[in-house]
């Protein structure tokens, strides 16, 4: 069914996803591969909620589209701030955490 | 039972209304008032005020919808139809097998109290804006003057004793609040306490008398109306069934009756309501004379029924009430006589009235006695707050009519005008207000063959005229004296310390208006009330003008419950019809069997009541007596104040029998004497005594020994519990934490594509183990 080629789709979104936060150094391209992985997410919804025959999964997505927006301008003003600080955006530096 | 059809074609449907169905607001609207003055109104631009009058006159109009739609609920009846009343209930609680409900029962008494009490409070904020202003509780006051009428409106709308009670005690709770608004002067907070406790010993006999109805009644009106043993209705067609025996009823009515006495300020628990006076003057013209002190008639009269069995008030000559209601009548006035401070004349005149209302409901005279409520809330709040605007503008906050008053007409026109139709009123001159109630009463109560109480109320009639003129004629004619004669100009400071104990609550000496300016008329905020009320004390009798014939008895015909026998057509007593089985009697008024015998097949929720035939010649008799009593008063008044007769002042000084008399009056009968010194010093001595020798030799024996065991075994516990077994668990733990600490320490880089990594992997192993679980 079409349903599926959706699910594969969203699936490779989310793994690209996922690989990005892991691997990449730079801030921006971290936030953008979350991007990708709620995106991946609303896809999963909307093709689910098509399945079922219902809206609901449709309007949770809007939802999601909503908080990633606000997720976006959150994360972009913390790697503004870094980089005002630091004058780098290279997440190995940021190591301050360290136990 | 039949079908409601069967039995009435003159029944028609009875109309109702939005204002009506929903009158339950009216008491909730203040409660939301309140909540908001106490946690907003500081920071409010009138300090909360605005919102208390705001409510108030949101209440008022609520109730004049109310009255309006239930008149023409009345209007529309049939003939000798049972108007029921507009029953809204909600489920309150339930506990067990048993339910609560929370709603309103609307009816004529409910409506006529309801318009009262919210006009009244509406008028005494608006005074209290300018009477208080600047006071250092200014918004704990109207809080409080709010949570009052919610109280006050509560009781009226309810449906059931316990919101009955909740009302009634709230009540109790202000008035206690607004006595000692002042509390830093101790005596305003013994006053209030006074108040509080006596009123209190009283209010246990209303939880008596419910518990004992609630009991007796409560199989009954499950079995025959589907109510509680709680429902006001259900206790009403109980009392009046012929099922309760007459020794429940009486005991029942008894202890109705002492909560009543409390509240009501009667003989012998009148005593906190002069006292009570220490609060500012519109909390004593709204709590302490027009509103709260009639919760106790309203008691009586709302559960007449239950008195009417119980007392069995028609077929004897005397009974508990007529002569609680009597002896009232005739001390209160007595002590009228006697006092210096206006606003303790006042309060007594109020012990009395509220007597007459007493005397009238044990006598039968129902709606005499409940119209005597509406006219007297009008006279008696206009004669406060005229008391009060005197001492706002002209005494210097002096309540003292004989160092600090006299001649004051001239100064004060308006408040003068308002007070002598108001004293009119009280006195029962016709054609004022006072005149169309007191009148009825008297005439009704020997009517009904209580004939000894007759003629005390025509004795308390001359005694009200007697003590009202003195006190007018030492307020505003004669020469002004004191502080009316701007004495205090020289005086002031010994002034503002010897005549603050009512009124403290203006810093004298910083903004004193009339110290400059001598006595003068009050403001508008405070006249406008006065004129409102003199107004209805001369205008409002008229709504029940029995000399005028019968059509001029609205009140009569609104308010009192309509005596017929009617079906209980279903269980919830709703849809109760008229059987019209009522014969007409040979003057043309029904006859119902309801009070007098067991109603058959039927029920009766109101006791058919006598009403005498209005003649002139009686009334002249009164009013000639009141005449009496006004010129023989000023005549005295006039030689002892004026002439300073020799004959007649120091008369109490050089008369051996004179003096005593005067000695017993002026010291309250010595009920105060007796109340504090002998029985609360009786109760209180021996059992402190015993308390303390108790606590001294066995309960710290008691103490000695449990501390001296308790070191013992403290100390073991130390060395061997605390210090090895728990101390030992906890650095065990604490070493362990540490290790574990180490180990795990690596897993916290600091690298976030590390944290990320670790993240997604517990979540792929979480969908992993998901799917596993799954299939």
């Amino acid at each position: 069914m079409f349903v599926n080629q959706f699910l594969i789709l969203a699936a490779i979104l989310f793994c690209i996803g996922v690989y990005g936060v892991i691997a990449r150094k730079n801030g921006v391209m971290v936030l953008m591969a979350i991007e990708l992985i709620l995106n991946a997410v609303n896809l999963n919804l909307i093709a689910f909620s098509m399945r079922n025959g219902s809206a609901d999964g449709q309007t949770f997505a809007l939802f999601v589209i909503a908080v990633a927006a606000a997720e976006v301008g959150v994360g972009l003003s913390l790697v503004l701030l870094i980089y005002r600080n630091r004058r780098t955006i290279s997440l190995d530096d940021l190591s301050e955490m360290k136990g | 039972m039949f079908a409601a059809s069967e039995v009435t074609e003159a029944a028609v449907a009875l109309s109702s209304g939005w204002f009506l169905e929903h009158a339950w607001l009216i008491p909730i609207i203040p409660v939301i008032g309140f909540a908001i003055i106490i946690l907003f109104g500081k920071r409010l631009p009138m300090k909360g005020s605005e919102i208390g009058v705001l409510s108030m006159l949101g209440s008022l109009a609520l109730s004049a919808g109310a009255a309006s739609q239930w008149i023409t609920r009345v209007d529309g009846a049939a003939e000798g139809q049972f108007i029921t009343p507009v029953v809204r209930v909600w489920n309150w609680w339930q506990i067990g097998g048993m339910k609560f409900t929370i709603g309103q029962s609307i009816d004529g008494l409910s409506i006529i109290v309801l318009v009262v009490v919210a006009f009244i409070s509406t008028l005494v904020q608006i005074y209290s804006l300018e009477y208080l202003r600047g006071d250092r509780r200014y918004t704990h006051f109207f809080a409080a003057l709010t949570l009052f009428s919610a109280g006050m409106l509560a009781m009226v709308v309810a449906e059931d004793m316990i919101l009955f009670l909740l009302g009634w005690e709230i009540m109790g709770l202000c008035s206690f609040m607004l006595i000692g608004h002042w509390w830093e002067e101790g005596a305003n907070s013994r006053a209030a306490l006074k108040a509080f406790f006596t009123v209190r010993t009283g209010d246990i006999g209303l939880l008596v008398g419910i518990s004992i109805l609630y009991f007796a009644s409560n199989e009954w009106t499950t079995k025959e109306l589907g109510l509680s043993g709680f429902s006001i209705r259900g206790i009403s067609a109980w009392a009046l069934s012929g099922e309760p025996g007459s020794t429940v009823i009486l005991i029942a009515a008894i202890a109705l009756f002492i909560a009543a006495i409390g509240k009501s300020g009667q003989f012998p628990l009148h005593t906190w309501l002069p006292d009570a006076m220490a609060g500012p003057t519109p909390v004593s013209s709204l709590l302490h004379s027009s509103t709260m002190v009639v919760a106790g008639v309203f008691l009586v009269a709302r559960l007449y029924p239950v008195f009417f069995t119980g007392f069995d008030i028609l077929g004897t000559g005397s009974n508990l009430i007529t002569i609680i209601g009597g002896i009232t009548i005739i001390i209160a006035a007595a002590l009228a006589f006697v006092q210096n401070d206006i606003k303790k004349v006042l309060a007594y005149s109020t012990v009395s009235q509220l007597g007459y209302m007493m005397m009238g409901l044990g006598a039968g005279a129902w709606t005499p006695a409940v119209f005597h409520i509406f006219t007297h809330a009008f006279f008696k709040a206009c004669l406060f707050l005229c008391a009060g605007s005197i001492s706002h503008s002209a005494s210097h906050h002096s309540f003292d009519m004989k160092k600090d008053m006299g001649g004051l007409r001239k100064f004060m026109p308006i408040t003068f005008t308002t007070w002598i139709i108001s004293t009119l009123a009280l006195c029962g001159v016709f054609p004022f207000s006072g005149f169309f109630s007191k009148d009825e009463i008297i005439d009704n109560v020997g009517h009904n063959g209580y004939n000894t109480f007759m003629i005390i109320g025509l004795v308390g009639a001359f005694m009200t005229a007697a003590y009202m003129t003195r006190a007018t004629y030492l307020t505003f004619f004669g020469a002004p004296r004191g502080a009316a004669a701007g004495e205090h100009h020289d005086a002031h400071d010994a002034h503002a310390s010897t005549h603050d104990a009512h009124d403290p609550h203006v810093p004298h000496y910083e903004d004193d208006s009339h110290a400059a300016s001598g006595p003068h008329e009050s403001g508008l905020l405070i006249t406008v009330p006065l004129m409102i009320l003199a107004t209805l004390a001369l205008g409002s009798g008229f709504l029940n003008a029995t000399p005028f014939g019968e059509s001029w008895e609205r009140i009569k015909t609104w308010v009192e419950p309509s005596a017929v026998v009617v079906m209980a057509a279903s269980s919830d007593g709703h849809s109760a019809e008229a059987s019209g089985d009522a014969v007409v009697s040979e003057d043309g008024h029904h006859e119902s069997p309801c009070g007098s015998e067991t109603p058959e097949d039927g029920l009766c929720y109101a006791p058919q009541l006598k009403h005498a035939p209005f003649a002139w010649s009686k009334a002249a008799v009164s009013l000639i007596i009141v005449f009496a009593g006004l010129v023989i008063s000023w005549l005295l008044c006039v030689a002892l104040y004026t002439r300073k007769d020799k004959r007649l002042v120091g008369l109490t000084q050089r008369n051996a029998a004179l003096g005593a008399g005067y000695r017993f009056l002026d010291n309250k009968y010595y009920l105060d004497a007796l109340y504090e010194n002998v029985i609360v010093k009786a109760i209180a001595g021996p059992i402190a005594a015993g308390a303390y020798w108790f606590n001294q030799h066995i309960l710290d024996g008691i103490l000695h020994a449990v501390a001296g065991t308790s070191r013992t075994i403290a100390g073991w516990v130390y060395r061997n519990i605390d210090q090895r077994v728990v101390d030992g668990a906890v650095n065990t733990s604490g070493k362990a934490t540490r290790g574990a600490g180490g180990v795990l320490q690596p897993v916290q880089s600091g690298k976030v594509s590390q944290y990320g990594a670790l993240l997604f992997s517990a979540a792929a192993v979480a969908a992993l183990v998901l799917v596993i679980i799954n299939t």
